[in-house]
Order: C-alpha cells, then sequence, then structure tokens
C-alpha cells in the first residue's frame, strides 16, 4: 500500500551532523536547505506571476469597465439620435404643410384628410390624426379615429406654449382620447396677421419598439422619462407608462452622460443617459452591474484558476527538483564523509601497520642476542660433557629460549599483520586467517570466560583475496560480537561451501541481538547504538564496504536477547569492487 | 663448511659464531661489510649469513660484492623487519632469508640445504 511516507527524502530525519570542528553546521542542516531553497526559489518564481496577475486582473477590470462605458454611451448617442430625429422629421414634415397651405385648405377635412393620408404613407406610420386649430384655441377641421372636432384647447398650456414658441412638442399623456399618444404643434402664421396651429397626434408605439429592439444585454432596459421622472414608454424594471421612475432625475446635460447609481433595492446600476435636443425627452438605458459583471466574474475565475494551476505545478516542479538536488548533495556529502573517514582509517592503521613493524623490528634485535646467548649458553652446557648433568641450568636456559620463541611469536604477528596491510591478493586459508585473528584476542576470551568455537568444513579449498582486508573483517566482527556478548558468551565461527563459486563464513553470538529497526540500518556509515560509549558508527560500515571492495557480501540476522549472526559470503577468485554504495543493497 | 657471518650486533653474531663452531662449522664472524670483504679477498666461504640493514653496506649490497669475488658462495639473510619486498630481493636458488630471532636448528636445515643444493649444481 502506498504510504506518504515513502515520499520523505532521505536526508530528512538524519542527524545534523558537522563533519570537522569549526565546520559551519548550517551546511550540513539538510531540511534547513531544503526550506531555504524551496522558499527562495518559490518567491522568485511565484511572487512574478502572482504580481503579473494582479496587474493584468486590474488592467483586465479596468479595460472591461471602460468597455461598458464607452458601449452604454454609443447605444445611448445612437438611439437619441434616432429618436431626435423621428420627431425632428415629423415636426419639419408639419412645418412644410403649414408653409404651403393655406388655413382654408387645412380647415378643409377633405384636404386635410389627403394630407394625414400623404403623411402616414410617405413616413410610414407614426401620426395618427390631424388637426387644424383657430386662433382662439378652437379645432376647426379634424382628420382621424376620433371625434375631435370643434374641441377647444384655448385654456390649456401646450397651446399657449405653440402660440408663444412657435412649435411644440408634448409629454406622453392620455388626452381626451384616453390613449398614450404625443403630439407636435406647429404654428401658421396667416397674411392677415392672425394665425393658426396645425396639430398632429403620433402614435408612441414607434418609440417602445425602437427602444425595446436595443440590444442591451442580459437585464438591460432603455425608457423615455420627461423632465419630471414620468416614464414616457413602458420599462422592462422600472414601471409603467407615465409612472413615476424609482431612480433620480439626472441633471441636464447636452451630452451623453454615463454614471453609477443605486435602485432601491441597493444593487449597483450604470445609467446612461441624454436629453433629446427640443423635447421635454430623456432617454435612458439601465443596467444592473452585477449583471456587466458576470463576463468579468468569469475571466476573474479563469484568472484565479489558472493562478492556482500554475502556482501548483511550480511549486511542485520546484519541491521535486529542491528534494532531488538536496537529496544529491547529502550522498554526496554522506559518500564524502565516508571517504575521508575512511582514508582517515586506512591512514590510522597504516600508522599502525608501520609503528607495529617498526616496534617488532627493535624488539626482534635484542630479541635475537638473548636468543643467540641463551642458545650458546645451552650449547656449552649440552655441547661440553663437562656441564651436560647440571639440569638445573639446562632448565633454566630451556625457559629463557622459551620465552624468546614466545616473544618471537608476537612480534612475527605483528610484523604479518604490518604486511597485510598492503593490498596483496594471494592463497589464503581461511582456518589459518580465523585463528590467526583470534589470536589477537585470545587473551580477553580467556579473561571474559568466552567460549570461541571454529568449525570448519572439509571441504572449503584455499580462496584467494586480499589477506589483510579480510582480517579487517573478520576482527572487526569478532570485535562487534564481543562488545555484544556478556562474560561467559559464546562465540561461534562456521565455514560452509555456498555454491560451487564461494564459501560462507558465519559468525554467531549469543549476545544482546540487535532490534530489527536497527538492523536495516547497521552498515549506514555513522549509525551506531553505542552514542556516548566511544562508538564511532563507523565499524560495521567500513566492514561492509571491506567486504564489497574484496567482492564478498555481508548479512546480518538478529534476535533480541539471543544473539547476532553475521553472514560473510566470500568468492573462491578474486571479484575487486571500487566505488561501491554502502547502502546499496538496502535501498 | 666455511660460514662468513656478518651483523652490526656484534653480541649477536659472536654469540651465532660461536654456536656455529660449537657444532664444528668453521666460521668467522665481522662487524662491518668492509671488514667482511677484506678477510673475503685472500680466502672464499661456501656460505654467508648476513643482516639485511647494516650502515654503509646492506646486506643485499654487500652480497653483489661477495658474489663477485666467490660467484659460489650461498646467503642466508636474517632480518627483523621482514617485508615482502625484502623478501622478494633476498629469494633465490642461492639465497634464503629468516626472520630474527632465528632457531639455530632451522637455521642449520637451512644451511644444510643450500649447501647441498650448491654441491648438485657441481
Amino acid at each position: 500500500m502506498f504510504q506518504l511516507a515513502n515520499l520523505k527524502p532521505a536526508f530528512w530525519d538524519k542527524q545534523m551532523r558537522v563533519p570537522a570542528p569549526g565546520a559551519s553546521e548550517y551546511l550540513f542542516n539538510y531540511r534547513r536547505i531544503w526550506w531555504l531553497s524551496i522558499l527562495l526559489t518559490g518567491m522568485v518564481a511565484v511572487v512574478p506571476l502572482i504580481s503579473i496577475t494582479l496587474v493584468d486582473y486590474k488592467f483586465t477590470g479596468q479595460t472591461m469597465a471602460s468597455e461598458w462605458l464607452l458601449r452604454a454611451s454609443r447605444t445611448v448617442s445612437n438611439t437619441q439620435r434616432t429618436i431626435a430625429f423621428f420627431l425632428t422629421e415629423r415636426r419639419s414634415a408639419l412645418d412644410f404643410i403649414v408653409h404651403d397651405n393655406g388655413s382654408e385648405v387645412l380647415r378643409n377635412p377633405n384636404r386635410l384628410s389627403a394630407i394625414l393620408e400623404n403623411l402616414q404613407r410617405s413616413f410610414g406610420g407614426g401620426f395618427v390624426d390631424l388637426g387644424s386649430i383657430d386662433s382662439d384655441g378652437k379645432q376647426k377641421a379634424y382628420v382621424g379615429p376620433y371625434g375631435l372636432k370643434d374641441k377647444d384647447y384655448s385654456g390649456q398650456p401646450w397651446f399657449e406654449q405653440v402660440v408663444s414658441q412657435g412649435v411644440y412638442t408634448s409629454d406622453v399623456f392620455l388626452g381626451y382620447r384616453n390613449v398614450p399618444h404625443v403630439i407636435i404643434a406647429v404654428k401658421q402664421i396667416l397674411p392677415d396677421g392672425s394665425f393658426g396651429v396645425l396639430r398632429a397626434s403620433l402614435d408612441i408605439e414607434l418609440f417602445q419598439d425602437l427602444l425595446s429592439n436595443l440590444e442591451l444585454g442580459g437585464l438591460g432596459d432603455a425608457f423615455i422619462i420627461n423632465q419630471e421622472g414620468t416614464l414616457q414608454t413602458d420599462s422592462h424594471y422600472h414601471g409603467r407608462l407615465l409612472e413615476k421612475i424609482p431612480l433620480p432625475v439626472p441633471e441636464f446635460s447636452d451630452t451623453t452622460q454615463v454614471t453609477e447609481g443605486k435602485n432601491p433595492a441597493g444593487e449597483a446600476l450604470l445609467i446612461g443617459y441624454r436629453f433629446i435636443k427640443d423635447t421635454p425627452f430623456i432617454l435612458m438605458i439601465v443596467k444592473k452591474k452585477t449583471e456587466l459583471m458576470k463576463q468579468w466574474r468569469k475571466t476573474r475565475l479563469q484568472l484565479i484558476i489558472f493562478l492556482l494551476g500554475s502556482v501548483s505545478i511550480i511549486l511542485a516542479v520546484i519541491i521535486g527538483t529542491v528534494t532531488f538536488m538536496v537529496n544529491k548533495v547529502y550522498n554526496a556529502d554522506e559518500r564524502r564523509l565516508m571517504t575521508l573517514h575512511q582514508m582517515e582509517y586506512a591512514n590510522k592503521m597504516a600508522s599502525i601497520g608501520r609503528m607495529a613493524a617498526s616496534v617488532a623490528h627493535e624488539i626482534n634485535n635484542p630479541l635475537a642476542i638473548v636468543n643467540e646467548k641463551a642458545g650458546l649458553i645451552k650449547d656449552l652446557f649440552s655441547l661440553k660433557m663437562q656441564y651436560a648433568d647440571d639440569p638445573k641450568l639446562l632448565s633454566l636456559v630451556d625457559s629463557i629460549l622459551n620465552s624468546v620463541k614466545r616473544a618471537g611469536k608476537i612480534t612475527k604477528r605483528l610484523l604479518t599483520f604490518a604486511r597485510n596491510l598492503e593490498a596483496t591478493i594471494e592463497p589464503v586459508h581461511l582456518e589459518e586467517t580465523i585463528h590467526e585473528v583470534l589470536s589477537f584476542l585470545t587473551k580477553e576470551a580467556e579473561y571474559r570466560s568466552i567460549d570461541i568455537q571454529v568449525d570448519v568444513s572439509t571441504d572449503i579449498p584455499v580462496i584467494e583475496i586480499d589477506r589483510g582486508k579480510l582480517q579487517q573483517i573478520f576482527l572487526n566482527i569478532i570485535n562487534n560480537a564481543f562488545a555484544a556478548m556478556c562474560d561467559g558468551g559464546h562465540l561461534s565461527i562456521q565455514v560452509n561451501r555456498a555454491g560451487a563459486e564461494a564459501v560462507e563464513v558465519r559468525f554467531r553470538d549469543d549476545g544482546c541481538g540487535i532490534p530489527q529497526e536497527d538492523l536495516q540500518r547497521i552498515f549506514e556509515p555513522f549509525f551506531s547504538t553505542k552514542t556516548g560509549q566511544g562508538g564511532t558508527g563507523l565499524g560495521l560500515s567500513i566492514t561492509y564496504n571491506l567486504t564489497q571492495e574484496i567482492g564478498g557480501l555481508i548479512h546480518a540476522d538478529s534476535e533480541i536477547g539471543k544473539g547476532t549472526c553475521f553472514t560473510i559470503t566470500l568468492p573462491l577468485k578474486p571479484q575487486v569492487k571500487e566505488g561501491t554504495n554502502p547502502c546499496a543493497c538496502y535501498s | 663448511m666455511r660460514v662468513l657471518l656478518v651483523d652490526d650486533e656484534e653480541e649477536l653474531v659472536s654469540a651465532l659464531g660461536e654456536r656455529l663452531v660449537l657444532r664444528n662449522i668453521e666460521a668467522e664472524w665481522f662487524t662491518t661489510g668492509s671488514a667482511a670483504l677484506k678477510r673475503v679477498a685472500s680466502c672464499c666461504f661456501d656460505l654467508a649469513i648476513l643482516d639485511m640493514k647494516m650502515p654503509k653496506i646492506g646486506g643485499l649490497e654487500l652480497r653483489e660484492k661477495l658474489r663477485a669475488r666467490c660467484p659460489d658462495m650461498k646467503f642466508i639473510f636474517l632480518t627483523g623487519y621482514g617485508s615482502e619486498k625484502d623478501f622478494a630481493s633476498a629469494r633465490g636458488t642461492d639465497a634464503d632469508y629468516m626472520v630474527k630471532p632465528v632457531d639455530i636448528e632451522r637455521l642449520l636445515d637451512t644451511m644444510q640445504t643450500l649447501f647441498n643444493r650448491s654441491k648438485g649444481d657441481t
């Protein structure tokens, strides 16, 4: 089953270790290096990305807002121009009629009817009726669907306004006919100095059609109000015809304006308006900002998704790369430290070897003199008959010679040890080598009553191997076993064949054993359970490396309280390996 | 058998020489190579027992000089150090080595072996 712990890099739980006094500990705090690398690389990569995204966010917002304003402004201007043109065109037509026809013509219902027909045909609708009114305000002639002949308009404000200003465009109102309409009235100056008025009613459905055909997008509303804020057309969201709009009447401006406001519900609005020239009308286009923001919100969501996706990918790549690199550095440091310690160990061993050889040489000369002198005395006693009968003297000389022989054996072992530090492949009798190594530890075994049993199978051939390295391997393993055992312990060394090409040497002690969780790590450099007791954590690691160097394998089994068994498999022929990784077989 | 012993340790060479004499071997001993060479100028020996490391003239150099005067001479080198390099250069059909302190019986055996080999050659 996949476990998150598998993703944890090798250096994560490693104890920080300074290789030499004075070295900066920060250089070997890999977890700190990891954090710093991720933080710095992440900042360098992510901060500009976030900045660019925020700037883009801001500029896109500004651009979209400008676009809304521009579009609203353009729509208001164009629509206003259309409505203004509509009214101006009809007003001009009426103006032409009053200048082209006399009052008799305009008060003749037949002629007036013909003019109305012509207007309706030429302008495609809009004109509902026509009326000719005299200077007293009485409608002298009327053509249209309503019976308005002889209606008296003399008291009405619009009549007074057309008399004073010459032309008049009304608000939308119901009037006598009780149908919403707009009137345009034009004053006619007659040759006798009196005047008349030509009055036309216009259907407002054309306004309505024009406004409802505008493409304003979702929840956009276009309508016309008068200067009191009364709706002159129906509105989708702000009331019906002739109702008051729930928004303030905009201030006068002779240009198109776009402002922001709020409706009674508190919703933000974008309001575009334009006063229609020579009319009481104000064209208004109102949009809810929330609707306009929809596209912006979509863009913003895309930006956020892009940002989060990019940041996640960048962080994943950074974490992966930094972990890989720090792991590489950690492994390189480990190898470097291991090499340094191995060199140190090799130098130490070489120094010990040189010292052993030097000591052996210096002792050998006086030993040789004692040997020869005692030998001479013995010769004199034994070869010349006058002393041959003194057993006491002969026994004393024999004792001296035996001691010299014993000391000589020690110096020869020292010399053998020194010689074996030089890397040479030579035929090796395993049993002999084991006993050579044990000879260094015989006294300790005797003092601690440790029983050592060596069983060598009869079919073990002479192997070709580096004797010095093999001795160091055996010495390290036996030393470890001695350290693990209590006084009176038992060490069994067995040598057996392991197939046609190898032999197996097992060192089984009945010591304290190694916990399973430590067993996986005992060959790692610096791993030690003897922290604070002089353990360097290098012994088994060096043993592992030496075994690899001579082409062998080492394996450990252990049970707490029962003991440990180290098995070393050795090839019969040399298989030298260089630059092996001590952790390779446990990865 | 005439044996020449050369070692800078006088105590050693004299005692060893006397032990050989006690065994009816005609032995003469010297503490320097030059003294030994002077003696060999007038008389050849069958075998020389030489210390490997001696001041001025070492054992190996002395062998070359002795061999120049007495081509049939056999050699046994004594060493208190004994490295593979020394042994490789000392070993041969006419020479052997022994690490100090030497066992007299082993020395006599080695001398006899070399001497017999010399006879066999002739």
